[in-house]
């Protein structure tokens, strides 16, 4: 807490509308002799934005979300999300770091053995809610993914689309400022595609900041949001209102 | 807090139904090794005890010189009782000495009016531990009084030998055991963790602490170790028992000369040593293990 109150002070009213703060940031493969996969990124997403980060394989896309999410450690400059300066943090310091982050993955991530209930009620649990709440807001959550039927369900009886409906409702049942979403159509076919977009979009309408990563032309031209293009490491292009730039 | 605990141990105890496959292997490894090594134990435990009661009747006679007081007698015979090596220390008077001869003569006996073993009085002394013999028999030829030292120099080597041959292939087979079931056992423990690597991921990317992810996996591996030695121990208590009373029923002239040692005995070893590794090798591999993969 301490961290994230100095980090208010020395930003001012600029870090408290970023939510999202990256400056001059590097990041090298560690295993591919010190190749970058990130070189001098500066980088500024507003509460309540909706970004697409789009680009080809090898751009730098995964490894901005892993950086975000305090998966890898820039090797120089700054890396702020939410308050928190993650270039300095502990890593006892992380979970409670990601509990403000809702991640969503292409893969969907879900825990096979438990039902859709228990992989939502999951997320809860980890922040300690009281079993009331959580019998509360779980199946608020999952009406509002459309899954509210289907919470007996294991993962393997459901659709790709529906998989990814769980994942988006874990990733929202603890109310996170952020949702960060790496190829989260990267699996489903194209209406699936288009309920996860619009859902997504929902989200952002209730003030979540969303940031997608992909490499979805369609869907980046047909929503007209925020696009950042990478190309080998480096952002080519930030437009407010921005389409997919081919090469 | 103490929601977070009960969450955690449901969770493990579930684990521990969830993945059978990870479950059965572990147990069948932990089993094994734990029934090779409680085996192994009673064996050691029979030899030492078998050892240890020939030992105790392995016995030194001192005699005394003809002017001796039955005073400086009991003086010599508290000074010997006195010794850490001496186990127990009679006094034998002459009559007793020749009633106990006598009856061995049987009618060969009655020839004799007066008692032939007149000045035969002696202390028959027997050892806790027969390697100090030759010391406590030093320690007798300076004592005044003492007039002659019968003792058994080969039976006492013999077994002195056989003492620290025993001792020093339980020591050698219990560590070997040991490692090898720590071994397998930690294999078996890390090969079912790794293959559940992504679900720890999963947990650590929705911002689960180190502790909670843990948890889980240390009751699971806690409850498979508590199982993995309680089945062993229970199979062996029986089988323990059976092979006594076997033994006592088809070898019964055995039972002159050896004494086995009682299954409580061996079990009051056995059950918390088994207890004790089943549930430290669960608790230390599991922490270990998930340890390896909670850097994400």
């Amino acid at each position: 807490m301490a961290e994230k109150r100095k980090i208010s002070r020395e930003k001012g009213d600029d870090s408290n509308r970023n939510v999202i703060y990256l400056e001059n940031v590097n990041i090298a493969y560690s295993d591919a002799n010190g190749v970058p996969a990130l070189m001098n990124i500066n980088l500024k997403i507003k509460k309540g934005e909706f970004v697409f980060i789009v680009g080809d394989s090898g751009s730098g896309k995964s490894t901005l979300i892993k950086l975000l999410l305090k998966e890898l450690t820039a090797d120089s400059g700054r890396v702020i999300v939410n308050g928190y300066d993650l270039t300095r943090m502990k890593h006892n310091k992380v979970p409670k770091f990601r509990r403000g982050l809702g991640v969503v993955f292409q893969d969907f991530r879900l825990l096979k053995d438990r039902n859709v209930y228990e992989n939502v009620a999951f997320a809860q649990r980890i922040v300690m809610r009281p079993e009331r709440e959580i019998r509360k807001n779980v199946p608020n959550m999952l009406s509002l993914v459309g899954l509210a039927g289907k919470y007996k369900a294991k993962p393997k009886q459901l659709s790709g689309g529906e998989q990814q409906r769980v994942a988006v409702a874990r990733a929202l049942v603890n109310r996170p400022t952020i949702l960060l979403a790496d190829e989260p159509t990267g699996n489903l076919d194209y209406r699936n595609t288009n309920d996860i977009m619009k859902l997504l979009e929902k989200v952002n309408e209730n003030g979540t900041t969303v940031v997608v990563v992909t490499h979805n032309r369609d869907i980046v031209n047909e929503m007209q949001k925020r696009v950042i293009t990478l190309k080998q490491g480096v952002i080519v292009s930030d437009e407010k209102e921005g389409a997919y730039i081919d090469d | 807090m103490i929601n977070t605990f009960f969450y955690t141990l449901g969770q493990g105890i579930r684990n521990v139904f969830r993945n059978k496959w990870f479950t059965l292997a572990s147990l069948a490894t932990i089993s094994a090794c734990l029934f090779v090594f409680g085996i192994f134990l009673a064996v050691v435990f029979n030899v030492n005890h078998i050892v240890k009661t020939v030992e105790e009747g392995v016995s030194v006679t001192v005699y005394f010189n003809e002017d001796v007081s039955q005073e400086r007698i009991d003086q010599i015979q508290d000074l010997v009782k006195g010794r850490p090596e001496v186990y127990r220390c009679d006094f034998i008077s002459a009559d007793e000495a020749w009633a106990e001869f006598s009856q061995k003569l049987g009618e060969n006996a009655e020839g004799f009016t007066e008692n032939p073993l007149a000045n035969s009085e002696n202390l028959q002394i027997y050892l806790s531990d027969v390697s100090k013999q030759a010391d406590l028999v030093n320690y007798l030829g300076s004592v005044e009084g003492v007039r002659k030292i019968n003792k058994s120099e080969l039976t006492a080597n013999t077994l002195s030998g056989v003492k620290a041959v025993v001792t020093y292939v339980s020591i050698g087979m219990i560590a070997l055991l040991l490692a090898v079931s720590i071994f397998l056992i930690s294999n078996t423990v890390t090969i079912g963790i790794s293959v559940r690597k992504e679900e720890i991921g999963i947990m650590k990317y929705v911002g689960a602490t180190d502790f909670f992810v843990r948890a889980p996996f240390v009751f699971e591996g806690i409850i498979i170790g508590m199982i993995g030695s309680a089945i062993p121990v229970a199979v062996l208590y029986f089988l323990y028992n059976a092979a006594f009373e076997f033994l006592k029923t088809n070898f019964s002239f055995l039972n002159d000369y050896i004494s086995y040692v009682p299954v409580e005995t061996v079990f009051s070893w056995l059950a918390p040593i088994s207890l004790a590794i089943g549930i430290g090798i669960g608790f230390f591999g599991s922490f270990f293990t998930v340890r390896k993969h909670l850097r994400v």
